[in-house]
């Protein structure tokens, strides 16, 4: 009994959670929501007797990548997300589309013929066991998944880098003002305009 | 004792709202953040499966879920960054090049 209301305090406070994202205009305040729904999933994990789970949730959701999210929205100074007109199909057709899939999930999961019951802390998973799993039968994934990682941390610092060539457009009032000041300076020869255009 | 499908059904509802939210956001940061919501509603699933078949190996999918939204958060909060450079604006709908 104590489990069935922690998970359903738990889940309430994820689905608020996941709707308060779904609502709030302002990106931050849907990063804070998020990681409200994260939290509560970790409890929703260590009720299922997922105590490695849970902490890596925290460690690395809740506290890498929700950092990651707090920190671009500083970086670009995300302000509140503006008003625009979308389409009414969306609205007229989506919202009833996504209730009656919703009925109908919930509608085939509780009356599916007795998918019996999850013993909260009948299994544990401990870190030691989980290791074992990870270094012997799943050695080629995890090491495919370091190769991974790795490629992914290269490709963020190129993508991030500012690189001005390759990524912007480019700025036609420079290279024009740099032109016009190079022929103001003196009648250039063509060449010497041409260098001063490509060092813009 | 809970029963099952009230986790699948929780995990269905997060879903749905990742769904909803990457539909109807506009700032291009909210929508990637719908998308690890959607994540975490499918890691919620693969752990009250393997609780409930008692095998552990849904937990380690668990693990490499987590790798790979790691790293495509890093990789997506880039180009966000280098959108943002070009484009200087974090609406999708200005972001519409391919558009005809």
């Amino acid at each position: 009994m104590l489990h069935l209301i922690l998970f359903s305090v738990f889940a309430v406070i994820a689905v608020a959670g996941a709707l308060n994202l779904l609502i709030q205009r302002h990106p931050i305040s849907s990063a804070l929501s998020l990681i409200v729904v994260m939290g509560s999933l970790a409890v929703e994990y260590l009720l299922l007797g997922a105590e490695f789970v849970a902490a890596i949730q925290i460690i690395i959701y809740a506290g890498a990548i929700m950092v990651l999210f707090v920190f671009v929205i500083m970086l670009l100074n995300a302000g509140a997300e503006e008003r625009t007109n979308g389409s009414k199909v969306a609205l007229i057709l989506g919202f009833p589309a996504m209730l009656a899939g919703g009925l109908l999930v919930a509608w085939v999961l509780l009356r599916a013929p007795n998918m019996g019951s999850v013993n909260i802390g009948a299994m544990y998973g401990p870190p030691k066991a989980i290791g074992w799993l990870l270094f012997h039968d799943f050695l080629l994934p995890f090491e495919v998944t370091s190769v991974l990682v790795l490629i992914a941390i290269i490709g963020a610092v190129v993508l991030a880098s500012p690189v001005r060539s390759r990524f912007s457009r480019p700025q036609p009032e420079e290279g024009h003002q740099a032109l016009q000041a190079a022929a103001a300076a003196e009648p250039a020869p063509h060449q010497e305009t041409v260098t001063a255009r490509r060092s813009n | 004792m809970v029963p099952l499908h009230y986790y699948l059904l929780l995990s269905a509802i997060l879903f749905a709202c990742g769904i909803t939210g990457f539909l109807i956001k506009r700032n291009i940061i909210t929508i990637f953040m719908s998308i690890e919501l959607m994540l975490n509603a499918v890691n919620l699933s693969f752990v009250a499966f393997a609780a409930h078949w008692h095998v552990l190996s849904g937990q380690v999918f668990v693990f490499f879920v987590m790798v790979v939204a790691a790293a495509e958060t890093a990789v997506g909060l880039a180009i966000i960054i280098a959108v943002y450079r070009t484009r200087e604006t974090l609406n999708v709908d200005q972001v519409n090049l391919l558009k005809l």
